[in-house]
């Protein structure tokens, strides 16, 4: 009789972590034998590789404290800003094939490539016009009709420009918090990122807000790349291409959503997904 | 057609990175130095402060000035002994306290916990109007308002002494105290008023078992800070409370303060290098210490309550 406590401990009794398989479809960057280390010595990512996949969504899954945020965190290297963070391993940006945690690398350059919306909406207090303007203005970008052509496009890629056209000029906050999220898509868009990463975007959000967003996310996925940490698994099933699911800073199990739902090859995986643990 | 949005790599190619680390090399520069001017600042007046005082406390051994009871620096038969400024200044501070603390407590717990949203609005400005206030102001509302008003109250009240300056100074000093204690109390998560007022308690009590305790330490260095500031402040007590070096412990006479004590002696031409010209850097490195020691309570209690929640 299978025992869920026994499954939990050491993985003598569990098959180790498999390891993702070639794919075929265009990549946009590969995360090679990635490790990280908080400054307090934790050792937060155990040895993870895998693909992101060009212009498709990936979802990081797996139960709190797994690493998945972490890893999200490396990939535009939000760790440096806290002293005495680790990387280890590589993490390269095609087709470029630039090292993001290279040592010579500049975090900032990172950044510049690689956008971010976070858990909670954070806009600045400043319009919804100038929230979105905010990229382009630190590009350097000053033409005014340029701005307002990318404010508009970026709006109405967040799918917030039919609710904001009358308002730009109004602060952020008069906005609701799902709004304020879709905004904060829109701020990370504008610049055209080559990655998106979002940090559970919905988390604080009610299920109609939340709705609106994965649509939204499912749309932008069609033309950017992006990574989701989430951890509704109808969430990542719904509007993810490919799936990781990572447990104790390990990953376990990478491949198609569908395959990772519907037919999960680890059986923590399956434990997972089932709601066994998590 | 390409895109008028610079990717990274176009930034890098035009130059807009290269300039924009140059400009953010520089500015880390200039705030270095800015701040590193304040530093050093601060450090020559200490130690020229120390170095003058050092010549003075050759000659007068340290203990004797820290007790003697008679202040005659300028007199043939000079004495130093610093206590009757040292008893006057903290006498007016004491008794500013004495104002400042009760009704700033008051005023402070009214304004975040009772008043509306409109009223603290207006109060506050108001308030610190107070403390735009020329200090030289104050010093001659003291004299010429205050003093000859107060004389027909108290019987004794001489037209230069120490009472009617320390009021003054405890309103002066009333805007600090309630701005630096509200904004402990503000500080106060919300949680623990709900926790009280689910319990039964009334707004009063609310006010006085649950938020002034959580917020004490905020508040106690509200009234350190303000302690100090009494202390070093000059212009009130040199108009309304005299120059008289006088050994008392009743506020209706007059008597000068360390800070009225150096006016005086730096407004005169006494001539430099003598023992007399070197008291005002004696007495300053005493203000000095004194005042140190309450910023530095002050700044100690003031972190501690930050991390209470």
């Amino acid at each position: 009789m299978p025992n869920t406590i026994a499954a939990d401990r050491p993985s003598d009794t569990l098959p180790p972590p498999l390891r993702p398989e070639p794919e075929s479809a265009p990549l946009r960057a590969t995360i090679e034998n990635f490790n990280f280390y908080y400054a307090d010595g934790f050792h937060a990512i155990r040895n993870v590789s895998m693909p992101i996949l060009d212009r498709q969504v990936t979802a990081l899954i797996g139960p709190s404290g797994c690493g998945k945020s972490t890893l999200l965190r490396a990939l535009n290297r939000m760790h440096d800003l806290y002293p005495g963070n680790r990387y280890e391993g590589r993490i390269t940006l095609l087709p470029e094939g630039t090292n993001l945690i290279g040592r010579e690398m500049d975090p900032v350059m990172v950044r510049l490539r690689i956008g971010m919306v976070f858990q909670k909406p954070n806009p600045f207090p400043k319009s919804i016009y100038e929230n979105v303007a905010a990229g382009l203005r630190v590009r350097g970008i000053s033409d005014r009709r340029v701005i307002d052509e990318a404010v508009e496009i970026a709006l109405r890629r967040a799918a917030i420009w039919d609710e904001t056209k009358d308002r730009l000029h109004k602060s952020a906050y008069e906005l609701s918090g799902g709004q304020q999220q879709r905004l904060c898509i829109a701020r990370a868009l504008a610049p055209n990122p080559e990655i998106l990463l979002l940090d559970e975007p919905t988390s604080a959000l009610d299920p109609i807000a939340t709705a609106k967003i994965e649509e939204l996310i499912d749309e932008i996925g069609k033309e950017t790349t992006v990574v989701i940490v989430t951890h509704n698994m109808q969430q990542a099933s719904r509007i993810s291409a490919r799936t990781a699911f990572m447990y104790l800073g390990e990953l376990i199990e990478f491949g198609e959503t569908s395959q990772i739902f519907t037919n999960p090859r680890h059986p923590r995986t399956e434990h997972y997904i089932t709601g066994r643990y998590g | 057609m390409p895109s008028p949005i610079p990717t990274a790599d176009d930034l890098i190619r035009n130059g807009y990175i290269r300039r924009r680390r140059a400009i953010g090399t520089m500015m880390a520069l200039i705030m270095f130095a800015c701040a590193a001017l304040s530093v050093f600042v601060t450090t020559a007046i200490v130690v020229i402060l120390v170095e003058e005082s050092w010549m003075f406390f050759r000659e007068v051994p340290i203990l004797d000035f820290l007790t003697g009871t008679m202040w005659t620096p300028v007199f043939t038969d000079a004495q130093f002994g610093v206590l009757p400024l040292l008893v006057s200044t903290l006498q007016v501070a004491f008794l500013a306290l004495l104002i400042a603390i009760p009704m700033g407590t008051v005023m402070a717990i009214y304004l975040s916990e009772y008043a509306s949203t409109a009223v603290r609005e207006t109060i506050k400005p108001a308030l610190e109007l107070l403390e735009a206030v020329p200090t030289v102001v104050y010093g001659y509302f003291a004299l010429i308002v205050m003093t000859p008003f107060l004389q027909k109250f108290i019987p004794g009240l001489a037209g230069i002494n120490l009472l009617v300056p320390s009021i003054i100074l405890g309103i002066m000093i009333l805007p600090y105290v309630v701005s630096v204690s509200e904004d402990a109390m503000r500080a106060v998560p919300n949680g623990l008023r709900e926790g009280a007022y689910a319990l039964g308690m009334s707004r009063w009590q609310v006010a006085f078992r649950v938020v002034l305790p959580g917020a004490m330490s905020g508040v106690t260095a509200a009234y350190i800070l303000g302690m100090s500031r009494a202390v070093g402040e000059t212009m009130v007590v040199a108009i309304a409370a005299g120059q008289n070096p006088n050994l008392t412990f009743d506020p209706r006479e007059g008597a000068a303060t360390i800070t009225a004590y150096i006016v005086q002696m730096s407004l005169g031409d006494l001539p430099r290098g003598t023992l007399a010209y070197s008291t005002i850097f004696s007495t300053g490195l005493l203000l000095f210490v004194i005042t140190l020691m309450f910023n530095i309570a002050g700044f100690y209690l003031r972190k501690r309550f930050r991390e209470v929640y």
